[in-house]
């Protein structure tokens, strides 16, 4: 049994920030980052997986980054992930969500898993494609915004229940092997042990590139992307009239608002 | 003359809101562009959706017979492929919905179509279709274009565009979907537990928690301050899907639309794109933040920049 779990490194802004020169991107001078948060649920849900299988099966957590983008791997090897691997090619830079897709494709094609799971969206852009475009690059069964799931090891059906709109669910069941793009609060993650941490120093975490993958220049960047980015730019927003002071005079006006509103 | 092509996403019966959100978006670049706009509907039964999207701007409505009454990935993919092969639409529009995510992103990458989601602006910069959607958490906007891209697919964000009321006198044609394997099937939906106390929905006055209150022991000092000056206590998904609080509690796109409240008071929410999606329309905001730059400030009529723990401990004083 093998589940490959693709992840994510994502760019926090700084409160401060520069567009960059090519007004294209923020200048990443000014960002921070971390593992996207719908794939700590990810990843919880195919370690879960494996224990229910009494611990039989490799998970493969997978991503598409520089070396710094090694740092969110490790910490799912500590958690207990068997395996890493990062792809980079300067080329990717720039590329849009498709190129993504069609690099993770690749990467399934390869490793061959039973199961592939991604975060419904990643929390820096929010594009919600990634995954549903892996499954039809591939031609897998689909299915997005799983927030319940029933299946083990092995099974040529899985059933699931996808969070719907207004606290609204549906249960479906769905063909395996598949691509599931998987939903906040589908599990409670759990944190890497000091143990864990330790052992993820020696875990494999292979390096590929995009001839490794067979792809070539022209799948990536300006040519293989389906989208292109003309500009970025800080929009004009409204902000909210500030209640200055102290705590003690902010709460009086937020209680004269209260009562201006309730009639008390 | 190019078309565009609206999805018109139902569930349970019902025409999506979003549908008539998307159908003017697709009127109004009638003025920038010479155009038809049509609506697909893939149902079991679609004509009885017919009436529900025949509205004022649309030139056709497009009925795909589907062998499923719910929504389906694969067939929704499969009659949206069939149809943009044989009509060569310049632009197919999709609510930027659960079901959309769903199949969008798979019809994209099936004609290698341009495609992009979330998007909240659409027009034309001469022959190029320019969109805008944001990135990094909403503190910037991205235009983006599809170069040599005949057709373009999009996502659109819900409360954009304001939903067409005039109706209108449409064509109806039928178009027949391909063979296709379904690799998922559709048993039942799950309606939302009831909170058995209170439905937030109906609340006029709410006071609302976040990530900001930091532990579960905490949650209760909020509970007692809503009772105290009166408001429901709702929350934003971190403390639901931590269990602090019921999932009928929570506010949001996945949780309730706060529909009749008039005062939402959001202690240690940042404002998420789906938190927002429940109670932005809410006349006053009230947002207490520690982060100045936090997202919500941007949609709250008053900010209070403070840590919630020294307003909550001031705030009941005055309802003694």
């Amino acid at each position: 049994m093998k589940i490959l779990v693709a992840i994510k490194q994502i760019a926090n802004l700084d409160d401060e920030f520069e567009i960059r020169d090519d007004g294209k991107d923020v200048d990443h001078d000014y960002c921070d980052y971390e593992i996207n948060e719908w794939d700590d649920y990810s990843l919880e849900e195919a370690l879960q997986i494996k224990e229910n299988n009494e611990n039989e099966g490799e998970i493969v957590v997978v991503t598409i980054g520089p070396e710094d983008a090694e740092d969110e791997l490790r910490k799912c090897l500590g958690k207990g992930a068997d395996r890493g691997i990062r792809i980079w090619d300067d080329a990717i830079a720039g590329s849009d969500q498709f190129v993504t897709a069609k690099i993770l494709a690749k990467v399934v094609e390869k490793e061959n898993p039973d199961m592939v799971f991604i975060g419904v969206m990643a929390a820096d852009h929010a594009f919600a494609q990634t995954g549903i475009s892996v499954a039809q690059i591939l031609g897998w069964p689909h299915a997005a915004v799983v927030c319940n799931l029933e299946y083990s090891s092995g099974a040529s059906q899985a059933a699931l229940r996808r969070e719907l709109e207004g606290g609204l669910e549906e249960e479906a069941t769905i063909d395996c092997p598949a691509v599931l793009t998987i939903q906040l609060g589908i599990n409670t993650p759990r944190y890497a042990s000091l143990r864990g941490i330790k052992q993820a120093a020696s875990k494999p975490l292979d390096v590929l590139t995009l001839s490794d993958l067979g792809l070539g220049d022209d799948d990536v960047g300006d040519a293989g992307s389906v989208s292109r980015i003309r500009r970025m730019f800080i929009p004009e927003k409204a902000h909210a009239e500030l209640i200055e002071g102290t705590p003690a005079e902010q709460a009086a006006r937020l209680a004269e608002i209260i009562k201006e509103y309730t009639g008390a | 003359m190019s078309e565009i092509m609206v999805v018109a996403e139902h569930r349970q019966g019902e025409i999506r809101p979003e549908v008539l959100e998307l159908i003017t978006a697709a009127t109004e670049l009638k003025q920038q562009k010479a155009c038809t706009v049509s609506v697909v509907i893939i149902a079991q039964d679609p004509q009885a959706y017919v009436t529900g999207v025949s509205m004022a701007g649309v030139d056709e409505v497009i009925t795909v017979t589907s062998p499923t009454n719910e929504f389906q990935p694969d067939i929704y993919k499969s009659a949206l492929f069939g149809l943009i092969e044989s009509r060569n639409p310049s632009l197919v529009l999709i609510p930027h919905s659960v079901d959309g995510w769903g199949y969008a992103p798979a019809l994209g990458a099936t004609g290698k179509y341009g495609f992009t989601t979330d998007v909240f602006g659409i027009k034309y910069d001469g022959d190029d279709l320019v969109t805008t959607r944001a990135a990094y958490k909403e503190k910037v906007c991205i235009e983006q274009d599809f170069p040599g891209k005949d057709t373009v697919v999009l996502t659109v964000r819900g409360g954009t565009f304001k939903p067409v009321e005039e109706t209108g006198s449409p064509t109806v044609t039928s178009f027949d979907v391909p063979d296709v394997t379904a690799h998922s099937q559709h048993q039942q939906f799950i309606e939302p537990e009831e909170a058995g106390d209170i439905d937030i929905a109906q609340s006029e006055f709410m006071l609302s928690i976040g990530r900001g209150i930091s532990e579960e022991s905490n949650v209760e000092q909020f509970a007692e301050l809503a009772e105290t000056v009166g408001a429901a206590l709702g929350c934003s998904r971190p403390i639901a899907d931590s269990g602090w609080l019921p999932k009928s509690r929570q506010v949001g796109q996945s949780g309730k639309t706060v529909g009749n409240c008039k005062l939402y008071i959001a202690m240690g929410i940042s404002g998420s794109v789906q938190h927002m999606a429940g109670m932005k329309h809410v006349e006053n905001i009230i947002a207490v933040n520690t982060d100045h730059e936090a997202s919500i400030f941007h949609i709250a009529k008053y900010g209070i920049v403070a840590d919630i723990f020294d307003i909550a401990e001031e705030l009941p004083a005055h309802f003694e």
